[in-house]
């Protein structure tokens, strides 16, 4: 008996669109076992998650503040894992970008909103910038494996965070609570129109329509998508890769660094620990749902902050513990991941191979 | 495998469309879910900062709701673990103020800003948080003196231990954390003058592997007693697996350290929310803050460990006494800090508001509170 695992040749027109959905499915149908086990019912179970996430004006509201962050980091990371350089920095970017954002609304209060906001957003760019960018020169000149470099970054800038607000920037009439004093109004995005979803959603939006002119309407874009897809490719036709890895990551980076923005001066108006209940990892799920595109970012940093929203509803109106939506999450991933393949590759039982098997299928031989 | 793929999108519709029609029947609609069943009830909402789990601060607050709910049968509660202290907890107390929830009780320090964020927003809920500072109209804050129990548990300590090093590990250096750790050498030094407390963060309130690591790397420093900050029993566990003792927090936990376990000053937070429930629905509730002590019952100290000798016993019971009647506190001078510099007068006892600030250490402690 031979199995083997081949790549096809022509992969369905559909596949983009099929493969996260079916994934998507299966993910909910196991997960409805799990949430059998846990002695409720999966339809209600469901639909209180449905309800909590979109079922009123609160619901989508909250969706839309939790997915915002989720868009930022979702389209960093995509741009990287486009040119397959895997950013799993993006957590450790949104806190430095917080930094810099709150470092200008501590030390300059401008009284106009728009250069405060605008010097934030500046500030919090090229922090996150040039924190995926250390990773992406190591990468470029030394070789150094970005996975471990950008996680390690990570656990720098999370700990500089509570430096700070356990330290230097502590807010002096707060009891000794770790946290900055809160900024000046100015400094505060503005919420839009009589809503709780303050204006880093629009920001999301504009850099989603930009990223996506970068990679599919400039010379850039079209060098970093080749790069991606075939490195020996790119490097006879004459393309820097050490240039586009260093742009690539520095630009990764850069949006994650708004989001740290876009939380600091849209939600909390402080720094302080915990800001980010992981953004940046689950911005990874998020990337590739999306299959790396910016628009369907959007739709599936919605469709996550709703579960992340909804998950909430597991425990309030179902009485299940906090892990089961935890595990929702994770199974998405594996699914995500494993359709991936199954959609790209085909799996080949007895008969003879025509092309050549992949290295782990031959030693099973 | 092209031929089950349809058949799977059809089952999703299929399942979505079930669920979204067995909405349209559902009797209950918002309005009315609000107000609940019956009108007598009334929902109580907990929103924790970790796990329920075993033992712990959650586990505290978790017990008493259980009691609670079999004490006032009026009273329907939820709770919600894990709630991070950023904006996602001020998201679930909106959603469970929405809900028609008419008291919502958040029990970590962090949640306090979106505490009151929420408290305006719903009006017409009461808001009650564990450990905080600010209070609403409709925002109250709740706390216990914990330090008269720790100084009681400090006793122990320093009639127990050999090598004159007690262990402390301890969450997040903020005034709570502080006052705990000071109580505690009050409590060694007032019977081991010679005894020193070390202290070692964790940066986290919840996290068993960094506890035990931490527990472990206080009794290679010849630490042979082990107190804590922490919600879980790592550092217990630690403690027995060396031969030494340890001193719990939050709930006796001598069932993971039957050996090492001498007692641990314990949380009995029904003796508070019984009373407020109780005046939220005689409508006597007021946002006061709330500051009960042993003699209150809302602090304790757990059962002694069999290892614990009697005229230690008898010790900390007379010590206790005076504590419950008012004649000893913890905290009156002369009170020296680190560098021997007297903080508080001879006879004077530091003000509420002080002990709510506090980010110092006494005399007896080593370690830094700006780690």
């Amino acid at each position: 008996m031979k199995i083997s695992i081949e790549k096809r040749v022509e992969p369905s027109p559909l596949t983009p669109y099929l493969s996260p959905l079916v994934s998507l499915a299966l993910a909910l149908i196991v997960c409805a076992v799990i949430f059998k086990a846990a002695g409720a019912n999966p339809f209600k179970a469901y639909r209180e998650m449905f309800m909590g996430a979109f079922g009123s004006d609160f619901a989508i509201e909250a969706t839309l503040i939790k997915a915002t962050p989720l868009i930022l980091c979702g389209l960093g990371v995509a741009a990287a894992f486009r040119m397959q350089l895997w950013n799993i920095g993006a957590e450790g970017q949104l806190y430095v970008g917080a930094i810099a954002a709150s470092w200008v609304a501590l030390n300059y209060g401008f009284n106009q909103p728009l250069i405060s906001l605008g010097l934030m957003f500046l500030a919090a760019a090229l922090a996150g910038g040039i924190w995926g960018m250390i990773p992406g020169i190591l990468k470029a000149f030394r070789g150094s494996n970005e996975v471990i470099t950008t996680l390690m970054m990570n656990y720098i800038a999370i700990f500089l965070t509570s430096y700070l607000v356990y330290g230097p920037w502590k807010d002096p009439t707060g009891y000794s609570v770790p946290m900055t004093a809160l900024f000046n109004r100015n400094s505060w995005l503005p919420k839009i129109f009589d809503t709780s979803v303050h204006g880093g959603i629009i920001i999301a939006l504009i850099l989603v329509v930009l990223s996506w002119i970068l990679f599919y309407k400039t010379r850039w874009g079209y060098e970093i998508r080749v790069s991606g897809a075939n490195e020996k490719a790119a490097a006879y036709s004459g393309m820097n890769a050490a240039k586009n890895i260093i742009l690539v990551m520095f630009f990764s980076g850069a949006l994650a660094g708004i989001a740290g923005m876009s939380e600091t001066a849209g939600i909390q108006h402080r720094l302080q620990q915990g800001l980010s209940p992981g953004y940046g990892y689950t911005a990874i799920i998020v990337a590739w749902l999306a299959r790396l595109h910016p628009a369907a970012v959007v739709v599936s940093a919605i469709l996550f902050g709703g579960l992340l929203v909804g998950g909430d509803q597991l425990q309030i109106s179902m009485s299940m513990p906090v892990s089961v939506s935890n595990i929702l999450q994770g199974l998405i991933l594996f699914f995500v991941l494993g359709g991936e393949i199954l959609f790209s590759y085909k799996i080949k039982i007895g008969g003879k191979s025509g092309h050549q098997p992949c290295p782990a299928a031959k030693e099973n031989a | 495998m092209k031929r089950w793929m349809p058949l799977l999108i059809i089952t999703l519709i299929l399942v979505l469309s079930i669920g979204c029609s067995q909405h349209r029947k559902s009797p209950e609609n918002p309005s009315s879910a609000g107000q609940g069943g019956n009108p007598d009830e009334m929902k109580v909402a907990f929103v924790y900062i970790g796990p329920v789990g075993d033992a712990g601060w959650t586990a505290a607050h978790d017990n008493a709701r259980k009691l609670v709910e079999k004490e006032l049968p009026w009273v329907k509660t939820s709770f919600i673990e894990s709630v991070a202290e950023n904006a996602d907890s001020e998201r679930v107390m909106n959603e469970y103020a929405r809900k028609g929830y008419k008291v919502v009780f958040a029990t970590s320090l962090g949640h306090m800003d979106f505490l009151i964020n929420a408290a305006n927003e719903n009006p017409n809920t009461i808001f009650m948080h564990c450990s905080g500072y600010k209070t609403a109209p409709n925002a109250s804050t709740y706390f216990g003196r914990i330090e008269q129990p720790r100084y009681l548990s400090g006793i122990v300590a320093g009639k127990m231990t050999k090598t004159n090093i007690i262990g402390y590990v301890a969450a997040h250096p903020v005034p709570e954390v502080i006052r705990g750790i000071n109580a505690f050498t009050r409590g060694v030094r007032s019977v081991n003058p010679k005894a020193v407390v070390k202290v070692v963060w964790t940066h986290s309130w919840y996290d068993p592997a960094k506890e035990r690591e931490a527990a472990e790397s206080l009794l290679d420093m010849k630490a042979d007693v082990i107190a804590q900050h922490q919600d879980t029993a790592a550092c217990q566990q630690a403690a027995e697996k060396r031969g030494c003792y340890s001193i719990g927090y939050n709930t006796d936990m001598s069932a993971f350290a039957p050996k090492a376990h001498l007692t641990a000053p314990i949380w009995r937070w029904e003796k508070y929310y019984v009373p407020a429930l109780k005046s939220v629905k005689d409508g006597t509730w007021k946002n006061t803050p709330y500051w009960g002590g042993l003699k209150e019952g809302v602090v304790d100290l757990a059962p002694f460990g069999p290892m614990v000798p009697e005229d230690v016993k008898k010790l900390v019971q007379e010590q206790r006494k005076l504590m419950e009647d008012e004649k000893l506190d913890w905290c009156t001078g002369p009170v020296k800090d680190q560098e021997g510099k007297e903080r508080v007068k001879t006879g004077e006892t530091m003000s509420y508001d002080d002990q709510m600030k506090m980010n110092w250490f006494v005399e007896g402690v080593e370690g830094d509170t700006t780690e």
